[in-house]
């Protein structure tokens, strides 16, 4: 399942300036644990105690993974995976 | 430095009052790389609260989408306190995630004035930066 990830800004120092990376992966997570064995250090930034990081989302195409499963939801050969930080404060 | 044409600083202002007590907040996009603030896009503060604001998670992937399609980048990421001053607070600090962006901070605790300061937050480290306000040509 080749997808394609598209990385924040703040991020690419992990992907060496790169603005998207192809991974592999039937869910979020496996994409991620991909992206993570070429990326070392970017898992740290997205996934806490085994969740989903609060601020960070991370969209399938179009969908906002907290409402498909999280990092459990189901990715498709083709898709886009989109991870933005949340723009949030106090 | 932060040169923000003054018509912006204005629809910031307004936005921030107009949403008081809550939190307003918003982007001002601008051609990546440029540093130039440009286009005006007010945003919904999903958590409509006096002491929290987040974009709404599917308003901000069409935010990005749409910026990326367009070669732009946030240039300002604003918000509002509308109890304590034009600074940034320690959630503000956690959360900051474009170093690139000015992020503009405007104060509506006094009714009849407002604060508006410009930050650089990166690495966790706020540095305050000046202001300058284009007027425009008469």
């Amino acid at each position: 399942m080749a997808v394609t990830v598209s990385i924040p800004t703040i991020l690419r120092t992990h992907t060496g300036g790169q603005k998207s990376v192809e991974a592999s992966g039937s869910t979020v997570l496996e994409v991620i644990d991909d992206i993570e064995s070429r990326h070392s250090g970017i898992k740290a930034r997205l996934v806490k105690d085994d969740k989903l990081h609060r601020f960070i989302n991370i969209y399938v195409n179009d969908e906002d993974v907290r409402f498909a499963g999280g990092l459990e939801a189901k990715v498709n050969d083709g898709d886009t995976v989109t991870i933005l930080p949340a723009v949030a404060g106090g | 430095m932060l040169q923000i044409r003054r018509e912006l600083v204005d629809k910031i202002v307004a936005h921030a009052r107009a949403d008081h007590p809550d939190e307003a907040c918003g982007v001002i996009a601008g051609p990546a790389g440029s540093d130039d603030p440009q286009r005006f896009i007010p945003m919904v503060n999903a958590a409509r609260s006096p002491t929290f604001y987040e974009f709404d998670s599917g308003d901000l992937l069409k935010l990005y989408r749409e910026m990326d399609e367009r070669g732009e980048e946030p240039v300002v990421i604003y918000h509002s306190h509308t109890a304590t001053e034009a600074y940034p607070s320690r959630t503000d600090v956690a959360l900051a995630a474009e170093p690139n962006a000015h992020y503009v901070l405007v104060s509506t605790r006094d009714p009849d004035e407002h604060e508006f300061r410009s930050f650089r937050i990166v690495d966790g480290v706020v540095t305050e930066e000046p202001v300058k306000i284009i007027e425009p040509e008469s």
